[in-house]
């Protein structure tokens, strides 16, 4: 007989089963399960309308442009117009939204206006696509019309870099906010400025974040689709000639989401097939994005 | 442009020949002043006791606040050259507080506030047109966990120098700093293996290369040694030892052992009724924990409380 047991100390056994617990898990795998059951259908059916369509055609959709005819109708407009897009983001968007971030997380003191400025940005972000808009309308398309050419690409790009803008700020400021105190510490006790501090040290620690939260705000630009209607996408077909690009940047334009609303509603049986193989094509566009930022993440992260 | 004298200090200094060779390569660094080559060599434990000598860093009344509250009341103490000074108290008593205002680490404290004088060779640090990243290049620091950059452990040491813009030889001045940090014998191969690679110890002197590769007189440690197991520990403090004949060291430690075995001069501090840190008794280590002055001061020595 062992020392504890003769003490009077009941034995360690095993309790019964934990049907609550087992239950929870239970419900968490079937709501992951639910999720992937809804992508997949969506998926599914969209490829399954788009295989025909493109087995048919080939790269045709790729570089024709939009028409009235089903069988002649592509979406070269529609990828120029999206690539055009995220250019925009990536020259006004990324900077300025980065920068205020730094500002806002290394350099501006904790006062009661930083506070209300940080909470307006967030308020921001949750304001509906369609009243960005609407801002574009009245000040890229209006105000600024003989600078922007009025409803035009580049109208269009500065409102979707506005849309994207608290994001950018938001998720940036996440990110270097989560750079440990320690790092900039050491930078500090070394002798190191505020300014190297932030550049050699705080930035590329925080590099892998911001580069994920931007590209997600890249992803929901390109997806944009009101905004640009009502600051110069065209409905419907439209030529741009022998324009070259730059007279293109100040003339009508349209983009992928555009195209895809615009086959959509066309009455021919034929662009039900053609609108799926434009999802397809922007979810591919999408996706190249995506893969891109994070092969440049895990470059950034090997590199420090 | 700080405008330091330490003539005083320079006939002091203890030199061996791998030293010679560092001040060389730190004579290349601008602004900092010049390390000569002493007299005789003698160990720092049979030096000139404190007193003699004119003290590195003096606090001269130094009260320090977080916004409304006192966290340091009134202390004055003085940090003798090329001696361990240990500051040792219970938690809260200021003891960290007091050492990051030393080379205005506390500054980065959007709400701290010193009062009083913090003279550094005769100069007041806090003077408004002292640059306390010039501060912090003279007087460096190890933390109390391990806190190399992200990078290689020959970018760690060099990134100090490099930013300073250190002209001469970086990979000498690397491996010379690794030397006296006692690691370069492990590290010699891998100087391009990242720091965080290492174990908490190595860490640890890796972090005191890099402070020691700015050529700073004064290092502050606060707790280098909290995460640390007793080998790594003991490694730290018999390299303390090494450093004392060439720097000047203040080390915050919760372990009594600790500044009795690896310190000079002993400050002890506690909290007062208005939470706010003071001290109590200061002086030779040996003195402090043999033959206390403060009731209080015995009680925490001998773990009575604390």
């Amino acid at each position: 007989m062992t020392a504890i047991a003769s003490a009077g100390v009941r034995p360690i056994g095993r309790s019964g089963p934990d049907w609550r617990g087992m239950a929870f898990q239970g419900l968490l795998l079937f709501s992951l399960l639910f999720s992937l059951a809804v992508l997949a259908t969506l998926l599914l059916d969209i490829v399954q309308r788009a295989v025909p369509v493109i087995a048919e055609r080939g790269t045709d959709i790729l570089t024709r442009p939009t028409s009235s005819q089903p069988t002649k109708a592509g979406v070269a407009q529609g990828i120029f117009g999206t690539g055009m897009m995220a250019v925009f983001v990536i020259a006004f968007a990324f900077p300025i939204g980065i920068m205020t971030a730094i500002y806002l997380e290394e350099y501006a003191r904790d006062s009661r206006l930083t506070r209300f400025i940080s909470l307006n940005i967030r308020n921001l972000a949750g304001v509906p696509s369609v009243v960005y808009g609407l801002l574009g309308l009245s000040i890229f398309v209006l105000t600024l019309g003989p600078l922007t050419g009025g409803r035009s690409m580049i109208a269009g790009g500065l409102t979707l870099a506005v849309l994207v803008l608290p994001i950018v700020i938001i998720t940036s400021s996440e990110a270097i906010r989560a750079v440990p105190r320690a790092l900039r510490e050491a930078g500090y006790g070394v002798g190191a400025s505020r300014w190297e501090v932030t550049r050699k040290l705080v930035v590329p620690a925080a590099a892998p974040g911001i580069l994920t939260g931007t590209v997600l705000a890249l992803s929901r630009a390109l997806g944009e689709t009101a905004p640009l209607i009502l600051t110069g996408a065209v409905l419907g077909g439209f030529s741009t000639g022998n324009k070259d690009i730059i007279e293109q940047i100040f003339g009508r334009f349209t983009v992928l989401p555009v195209t895809v609303f615009d086959f959509a509603r066309k009455p021919q049986a034929d662009f039900r097939e053609l609108t799926a193989a434009a999802i397809v094509v922007l979810l591919v566009i999408t996706l190249l994005a995506n893969a891109i930022a994070i092969l440049l993440r895990n470059r950034f992260e090997r590199a420090t | 442009m700080t405008n330091v004298d330490v003539t005083a200090d320079q006939d002091m200094t203890v030199i061996t020949a791998d030293q010679v060779e560092a001040a060389t390569a730190d004579a290349t660094l601008p602004p900092r002043p010049l390390v000569g080559v002493g007299p005789a060599s003698q160990p720092a434990s049979e030096a000139e006791p404190a007193a003699t000598q004119p003290p590195v860093v003096r606090l001269e009344n130094v009260s320090i606040y977080y916004g409304m509250f006192r966290a340091v009341r009134e202390v004055t103490i003085d940090i003798a050259p090329r001696r361990i000074t240990s500051l040792i108290g219970p938690s809260g008593s200021g003891k960290s507080t007091l050492l990051r205002s030393i080379n205005r680490m506390n500054d980065l404290v959007p709400s701290a506030r010193l009062e009083g004088r913090l003279l550094y060779h005769g100069q007041d640090i806090y003077d408004r047109d002292v640059d306390p990243v010039e501060v912090r290049r003279r007087i460096g620091m190890v933390f109390q966990k391990a806190n190399p950059f992200p990078k290689s452990i020959f970018d760690n040491v060099a990134f100090g120098p490099r930013i300073n813009g250190y002209k001469g030889d970086l990979a000498e001045l690397v491996e010379t700093s690794l030397r006296r940090a006692a690691l370069w014998d492990e590290v010699k191969d891998k100087l391009k293996q990242s720091g965080l690679a290492l174990s908490g110890g190595q860490q640890q002197r890796l972090c005191i290369a890099r402070a020691i590769a700015t050529s700073p007189d004064v290092i502050l440690m606060d707790e280098p040694c909290s995460a640390l197991d007793p080998r790594s520990t003991l490694q730290i403090e018999e390299l303390m030892a090494e450093l004392r004949e060439q720097y000047t060291i203040v080390i915050v430690t919760h372990n009594m052992q600790q500044a009795a075995r690896a310190s000079d001069q002993t400050i002890f501090l506690t909290m007062g009724d208005d939470r706010a840190g003071f001290v109590i008794e200061q002086g030779e280590t040996r003195q402090i924990f043999t033959n206390p002055k403060n009731r209080l001061t015995e009680d925490y020595v001998s773990g009575r409380f604390g």
